[in-house]
């Protein structure tokens, strides 16, 4: 080919850039061949996309009436694996309220995106869920929690100290994708999602490796990535504890038996506390003092350092990354090219535009910086100063913010058993005995 | 006793005033955003007039065999009889044995139409995406054949992994109603 057509073809292939131009006509047929047209199978149909949302708002509403309402653990497994089976399975995971965090973030600050309807439902329809009913959506809605759920077999007691500091870290994650997504780099929320490969059935190794590792983990601690990954899982937690109908372990009235303290595998459980000693109590208020005057500081230094490490945050972004290379290429401080550079030389745009894009971008990743390192800073300053507060307790309660509303703890009740008329309360009804 | 029912019912009242808060805040935040356009919102499509042939569609694409696939718009097409889609750089014979084909699996079906003319089809459920035969086109033919994101296929997925990997900016967010983006001799679709 090239030997009989190659002076002629390189001409003709020098405004390669002309793309789509007829070098060689379309010819008529004289046997009256028709030509076929290329197919345009169309993508899932709005309308499809619609039941997705009444599905999560029915889901929504029956994990509440059966956690709140009918008590039942065995209703909610049921619903969890029917939420699993569909947003999971069938839909992929995907549209899910985790990873639209990251499109309403982009939504707010690209005003050339525009957040689809489906998107913003799935968004605000659990949060709004959690408002009146606590976590329903995490008990019997969430494919991703519901994954761990069925798999866990002995979960292990984690130690406060472990809770809490790993207890941080959907917060600081919460903080990453909101500086990417904001920054227009990344959706690192949907690339590092664990279980979504298993819900595709197909994904890369680093990918399923990872799911895996999550899944073994889940089968020994309790819903590991709802509690210290999810991002979701933070803002559930800031709106939860306002529930107008959260989840009480006892029907009726705590008689302090203890019995539901082993019963949360998630560590959500909170018992009764002591009378407080007056000279502990002292103590206390002078560190909540001092922590109260660290937390502007810790503030500031955390925004101090994000800003200065947005240089590398700025790598993470494709055009940033495009302009640095093309930037050594030119200097000749590097051989060869890259797809990328090569794409962009082939387009033919000035460099200085490219350059001054990145540029415009580092100083967006310096401001986003900043707030990320203050936004580090203030969730540990708060961390450390709720520690330091004592909230009076009577009674054993579920945690509102922390509790996923799995209906587990009910039936360690002894309450709960008089409620269903397992056991036989003897001071309700005196002659039970001569009935039987 | 009567303390603790105050406590209670004034942080029932206080309770009531933050949810109310947190549901006008929900549901205005999300209405500020102007949830609009198509119910279904966007679907991933490749820009044929950014789209390099780098070869990523087919291996970076969360589904087996890639979403992307070659399709041919016929209309653009010079049936050529050395079509340099079809064929290897110095095929040894106009002829459709492997050697001589351009595409790795074989998924461009070639058919005699009249002289000089032949027809090329793809085979979609061969195609894996991988562009060879698109670059072949593109640089020496009419650009008829043309990298797309087939929507039967398409898991949607928010961030697109081949968008990710794209070394040319080519994948780009398109409303659902319109979600194909050939070329076509009349300019684009």
């Amino acid at each position: 080919m090239r030997r009989s057509l190659g002076p002629a073809l390189a001409l003709l292939a020098l405004p390669a850039a002309a793309l789509g131009e007829e070098r060689f006509p379309p010819p008529e047929f004289s046997t009256g061949y028709q030509m076929p047209a290329p197919t345009t199978p169309p993508p899932r149909a709005g309308t499809l996309a619609v039941l997705d949302v009444v599905l999560l708002a029915v889901a929504l509403s029956l994990a509440a009436y059966l956690v709140l309402k009918r008590r039942s653990r065995n209703g909610v497994f049921a619903l969890m694996l029917f939420s699993l089976a569909y947003f999971g399975f069938y839909r992929n995971g995907c549209v899910c309220p985790i990873g639209a965090i990251q499109n309403v973030v982009v939504a707010a600050t690209d005003r050339s995106y525009a957040l689809p309807a489906v998107v913003a439902a799935f968004f605000a329809l659990p949060l709004l869920f959690a408002l009146f009913f606590g976590r329903v959506f995490c008990a019997a809605v969430c494919p991703m929690g519901a994954v761990q759920d069925v798999v866990l077999a002995r979960p292990a007691r984690i130690p406060p100290w472990l809770e809490h500091a790993l207890g941080l870290l959907p917060y600081l994650y919460l903080g990453a994708a909101v500086l990417f997504a904001a920054t227009g780099s990344a959706f690192v929320i949907c690339n590092y999602d664990p279980f979504v490969s298993f819900f595709r059935m197909s994904g890369t190794v680093k990918l399923l490796s990872l799911g895996a590792a999550f899944l073994l983990l889940s089968m020994f601690v309790g819903r590991p990535y709802c509690r210290f990954v999810c991002p979701y899982g933070v803002l559930l937690r800031w709106v939860a504890p306002w529930a107008r109908w959260p989840v009480t372990i006892t029907p009726d009235t705590c008689t302090q038996c203890r019995l539901c303290e082993e019963s949360c595998p998630f560590g959500a459980i909170r018992v009764p506390t002591p009378e407080p000693d007056p000279a502990l109590r002292h103590e206390g208020r002078g560190r909540l003092a001092v922590l109260l005057l660290l937390l502007p500081v810790l503030v500031a230094a955390g925004g101090w350092l994000g800003a200065h490490g947005s240089g590398r945050l700025a790598r993470a972004h494709a055009r940033v990354q495009l302009a640095d290379r093309v930037w050594i290429e030119e200097q000749g401080k590097v051989r060869g090219t890259t797809d990328a550079s090569e794409a962009f030389r082939k387009h033919g745009h000035p460099t200085e535009e490219l350059y001054r894009e990145a540029a415009e971008l580092r100083f967006r990743f310096r401001d986003a910086g900043r707030l990320f390192g203050a936004w580090v800073g203030l969730v540990f300053g708060l961390k450390l100063i709720l520690l330091s507060i004592r909230r009076r307790r009577d009674n054993y309660e579920a945690d509102r913010a922390a509790c996923l509303a799995c209906a587990r703890c009910y039936r360690s009740c002894p309450q709960e058993h008089a409620r269903l008329g397992l056991v036989i309360d003897e001071t309700e009804v005196p002659d039970a005995v001569d009935q039987r | 006793m009567a303390d603790n029912s105050e406590r209670m019912s004034r942080r029932e009242f206080l309770a009531g005033k933050v949810r109310l808060a947190g549901a006008l805040a929900v549901c205005g935040g999300v209405a500020l955003l102007r949830p609009r356009g198509a119910i279904a919102g966007t679907v991933w499509q490749i820009d044929p007039n950014k789209c390099t042939q780098c070869g990523k569609c087919a291996t970076e694409c969360v589904l087996g065999p890639s979403a992307v696939k070659c399709v041919h718009v016929h209309a653009m097409c010079g049936h050529c009889e050395l079509c340099f889609g079809f064929f290897e750089a110095q095929p040894n014979a106009l002829t459709t044995a492997a050697e001589n084909q351009r595409c790795p699996t074989g998924a461009i079906k070639r058919r005699f139409i009249e002289d000089p003319y032949f027809e090329y089809v793809i085979d979609e459920p061969l195609c894996i995406g991988c562009g060879k035969c698109v670059e072949g086109c593109g640089t020496f033919g009419n650009g008829s054949l043309q990298l797309q994101v087939r929507h039967d296929r398409c898991e949607n997925c928010n961030q697109c992994a081949i968008a990710d990997a794209c070394p040319s900016d080519a994948f780009v967010r398109v409303p659902a109603t319109r979600p194909y983006l050939l070329k076509s001799a009349e300019g684009e679709q």
